[in-house]
């Protein structure tokens, strides 16, 4: 496996190798299939709508649904706006969706295609509506295409009436409806109001009932996206993913907005929790010091199986700074965190987090690959990783566990109906890295060193 | 009404015009004509992919000696990693680089300013680190919008590093579908690999193509045909390598599995190296048996002859028993099969072998002659948005020319049923009553589910789950839903057992909730007792 990856480090400027990141598109679907009833829409060739219905659906082992405007040569040379208003008139003759969320790919932002002007002209039926974000796939990552996606709902939806409405704004971060469905538990538990956008919980993690629907249950409703205008402040969840749009509210709706880690293990939770507190004025409900109390006891029950333990994480910037977190909350060495997302600022809050837990001679990367992170390994190795499916190969080649956490989780199932936030997600998150850490030791001891009881 | 025009009905009139012609029941007596092969209407969710996934991701991303350096933004060659499970091994002499995703992350600079200085860098940086044979470059949308010339870099690549560099020019807008991708790298590795090696011509020599190893087929078909006594020159492209293509004009025949995909090349080198090529379908039983004696029976040598019913006899010996078992679970039920362009129509005799009836079918990319055979390619009008994919031409190489049968012999064989430059295409064996639908989508897909009930589904994994949610079996038959090998005798033993598996998993028993068919409230009326 991997064996033509030499240990030796060489200077490599330009070739990409075993990436940690994919386009904006993929983000942008993502978040359009968190809005109800929503039909995103990829303003490209048919090909990327295919590859993220692909992604998407590997994931998620549930149907992701979206069209394209099927640019051909010609489309390519003379512009695709004939192609998008007869991709409307389809979509909604057909499909029925009440907003068509459209992103653009690499090749309609190349020919410079002017959504803004297309989308103006375009016949959309009475009530029904369309949207648009700009996604060129040459900039920032599938990260990127997310937020501006969320971004792009509000420019076109949310207004500020001059009427409060007394809720609470939350982006959630590009988590997996397993952390929507606990982050909305926790909301509720706390008496917060709130508007989330986007909600992919009860659209990719829909029940299995013998009846398909385009369109299940879940999603952010469209009066609730309008309304974000009026909320009493925004939280967005997530830094390096949520502050764009929590931003761009504030600057289109005045609504004030703070942002936070993603609430992965249990100061990032604490701080979620406590912004809620201070929000709502409500007390914390015994339910939820239950939940953080039984995390405690299990992270002093284990922590001699976590001590010291070096471990590698890649994926999602936002979700390596809370992996992050709970690792050296757990006493472990996060040696290298690595994203593939462009930015200078994940490595600023990286080498915050090591010093504030006094840890040194660990190493944090944005814009990085696999295969960097691989040869690290070989020269400097660690017992644990910690990242999405296509550490596998990593895994193998080096024979170190892997903990599945973040995007793309393409090879498990169950893992995107169970969170990782908030304290449940820490007590699961423990599960997962004891018992690959205690599988571990089990395998590899000496007949002799097996312990019954651990 | 029939269903078919009952799922048309719902189309609007402009839609109705353009699907009818690609949505045909299949009646008796005359063959009938399907459009096929014409652009996807935009915001219908078509199942098709792009030129780019035609090309890198089907024909030359197998190739495992090949470092395929992917010129775009990172997209492209992420979703081409690791995902369409064609299988690899590398050896001691062969390298295998498709565990490794290569792209030129193309950023707003490159877009603005051209990517070729990036591209030449990239290419010096995977030869620094990984000394290929090979590289190939394939472009996605923006490069062939900002004009990089990827041909003149890899030329110049060429030179300077002593190694074989190739550009294909396989944006994602070209042609109609993965189709036109198909085309692009087969003249690419027609006109720059194929001939370009000096092995000695081995006896009985084959290459299998349009083979691209999914769940190990291509090696299962391999274990058969050696055991039989041929000599394997080179697979395309399943488990291929630029080391072994180089050589395929030494070959004696050529055996075609997916026509679709490769067929141009198995023209390509009759009319360069003179060598014949037959469409073998190494799927289902007795598609396993009639293509294994007409390769026999094109060499004609009495001993191969005797060895191929031998080996027949003896591979079906070891599934019989199972076949039996799992044919009587499928006996009855009927499927749809909905992939690719050649696909569909290899499944369908293993199918009936188990009892089960196709009475939905279409292929996603396919042409007029996967459905209809190759007689009607001189009928073919090829529109605006094919013209534009090359069609090369190629001549006589007269150093290596070679005939293994005189031309009379051929017309001999071809009497006497060997398929020689010979396909039928789907109607072949399609059932009457069939409905055919070609490049389906989303809509047809539902609407036909309601309308004909299929006991089991085949196509993709985009609609797999749309089909399972409406509470019928399905598989995947690109990917085998990671299972297989599928092909060859011990295949056709693995794909009943899944569908056996499929279609009776006891969560089927399962779905529906006991409180929505049985009373909820249980209580005695007051006073009985």
């Amino acid at each position: 496996m991997l064996e033509l990856t030499p240990k030796k480090l060489s200077d490599r400027s330009t070739l990409r190798i075993n990436p940690i990141k994919t386009c904006q598109p993929v983000g942008a679907m993502y978040a359009a299939l968190g809005v109800h009833q929503c039909m995103p829409h990829s303003h490209g060739s048919q090909g990327c709508c295919s590859f993220h219905r692909m992604f998407l659906t590997r994931h998620f082992k549930d149907p992701a649904i979206a069209s394209s405007s099927s640019f051909t040569e010609g489309a390519s040379v003379f512009g695709g706006g004939s192609n998008l208003k007869t991709a409307i008139k389809n979509i909604f003759d057909i499909y029925d969706p009440e907003i068509i969320a459209v992103h653009t790919t690499c090749l309609s932002e190349t020919i410079g295609d002017d959504l803004n002007g297309y989308i103006q002209d375009a016949k959309v039926p009475e009530g029904k509506l369309v949207v648009h974000t700009n996604t060129p796939s040459y900039v920032g990552s599938h990260i990127t295409g997310y937020y501006n996606m969320i971004a792009g709902f509000i420019k076109y939806l949310s207004e500020a009436t001059g009427e409060k409405n007394g809720k609470l704004a939350l982006f959630p971060g590009f988590v997996n409806p397993g952390d929507m469905r606990e982050m909305k538990r926790l909301m509720k538990l706390m008496g917060t109001e709130f508007i989330m956008l986007p909600d992919t919980s009860g659209v990719l993690d829909a029940p299995m009932t013998g009846n398909y629907t385009m369109y299940p249950k879940g999603g952010t409703s469209i009066p609730d996206i309008r309304d974000l205008g009026n909320c009493e402040l925004t939280l967005g969840l997530g830094e390096l993913t949520s502050e764009f749009p929590a931003d761009f509210l504030e600057k289109k709706c005045k609504v004030p907005y703070k942002t936070l880690p993603l609430p992965i293990g249990v100061e990032n939770t604490d701080a979620f929790i406590m912004a809620l507190n201070q929000f709502s004025k409500n007390e914390v409900p015994y339910e939820i010091e239950e939940e953080r109390g039984q995390l405690m006891d299990i992270l002093l029950d284990s922590h001699q199986y976590t001590n010291n333990k070096t471990v590698a994480i890649f994926g999602d910037p936002d979700t390596v700074l809370g992996m992050a977190q709970i690792a050296l909350e757990m006493g472990m060495i996060p040696k290298y965190m690595v994203t593939g997302t462009p930015g200078a600022a994940f490595e600023r809050k990286a080498n915050a987090l090591l010093e504030k837990f006094g840890v040194e001679g660990c190493t944090a990367k944005q814009s990085g690959d696999l295969f960097e992170l691989h040869q690290w390994i070989k020269n400097d190795p660690v017992d644990l990783l910690i990242g999405g499916t296509h550490g596998k190969q990593v895994a193998r080649a080096e024979d170190i566990p892997l903990v599945r956490v973040g995007f793309p989780v393409i090879d498990r199932y169950v893992h995107s109906y169970m969170p990782i936030v908030g304290y449940k997600g820490a007590i699961r998150l423990a599960e997962l890295i004891l018992n690959a850490l205690m599988d571990r030791q089990d395998r590899d001891c000496e007949d002799e060193d097996l312990e019954m009881v651990m | 009404m029939d269903s078919r025009d009952k799922v048309l009905d719902k189309y609007s009139s402009k839609i109705y015009k353009n699907r009818k012609e690609h949505v045909i029941e299949i009646e008796a007596g005359e063959p009938q004509v399907i459009a096929a092969d014409t652009r996807a209407i935009p915001g219908i969710m078509t199942n098709r992919g792009c030129c780019y996934a035609g090309c890198k991701g089907v024909v030359i991303g197998p190739l495992k000696d090949v470092v395929n350096i992917v010129h775009g933004p990172i997209g492209c060659a992420y979703y081409t990693w690791g995902t369409r499970r064609n299988k690899a091994k590398s050896d001691e002499s062969t390298k295998d680089f498709t565990q490794y995703s290569f792209s030129t992350d193309m950023q707003e600079t490159d877009i603005v300013f051209g990517g070729e200085k990036k591209l030449r860098q990239a290419i010096k940086e995977a030869v620094e680190i990984f000394n290929p044979e090979c590289i190939m470059i394939s472009s996605t949308c923006p490069v062939g919008l900002i004009g990089d010339d990827i041909h003149a870099v890899a030329a110049e690549a060429e030179k300077m590093y002593g190694i074989k560099v190739l550009a294909f020019s396989c944006e994602g807008y070209k042609g109609v579908s993965q189709s036109g991708g198909h085309h692009i790298a087969n003249n690419g590795l027609m006109k720059y690999i194929i001939g370009t090696g000096d092995a000695e011509p081995q006896k009985y020599s084959i290459n299998l193509l349009g083979e691209y190893n999914i769940g190990g087929d291509g090696w299962e078909v391999e274990r058969i045909l050696k055991r039989i006594g041929y000599n394997v020159v080179s697979v395309m492209t399943g488990d291929g390598s630029y080391a072994d293509l180089k050589n395929a004009h030494t070959a004696d025949l050529n055996l075609v599995q997916c026509h679709r995909s490769i067929n141009y090349i198995a023209e390509m080198m009759k009319t360069k190296y003179g060598m014949d090529w037959i469409k073998v379908n190494f799927i289902g039983l007795e598609s396993i048996k009639s293509s294994l004696m007409d390769i026999a029976t094109y060499f004609g040598d009495p001993a191969l002859l005797a060895r191929t019913e031998e080996v027949i006899a003896e591979e079906l010996d070891e599934i019989e028993e199972g076949m039996a078992y799992y044919k009587s679970k499928l006996d009855g039920k009927k499927a749809a099969v909905y992939v690719g362009g050649s696909r569909t129509h290899h499944y369908i005799n293993l199918l009936k072998y188990l009892g089960v009836d196709v009475i939905l079918a279409g292929y996603e990319f396919g042409h007029r002659d996967d459905y209809e055979g190759r007689d009607v390619i001189p009928s073919i009008k090829i529109d605006a948005d094919s013209k534009n994919i090359e069609s090369i031409t190629v001549t006589k190489d007269e150093a290596n020319y070679k005939t293994f049968h005189t031309p009379e012999k051929i017309e001999e064989l071809k009497a006497a049923g060997v398929p020689i430059e010979k396909y039928d295409g789907l109607w072949n064996d399609i059932a009457e009553g069939a409905i055919i639908t070609d490049d389906f989508n989303h809509f047809e897909t539902e609407e036909f589910l309601k309308e004909l009930k299929p006991d089991i589904f085949f196509s993709g994994i985009k609609d797999k789950f749309i089909v399972q949610k409406s509470g019928v079996p399905s598989r995947q038959l690109h990917s085998y839903d990671y299972s297989g090998p599928y092909a060859g005798f011990r295949g056709a033993l693995n794909f009943a057992k899944d569908i056996t598996m499929a279609t009776y998993t006891p969560v089927w028993n399962m779905v529906q909730a006991p409180w929505k068919s049985e009373p909820t409230l249980v209580g005695s009326l007051g006073g009985m007792e």
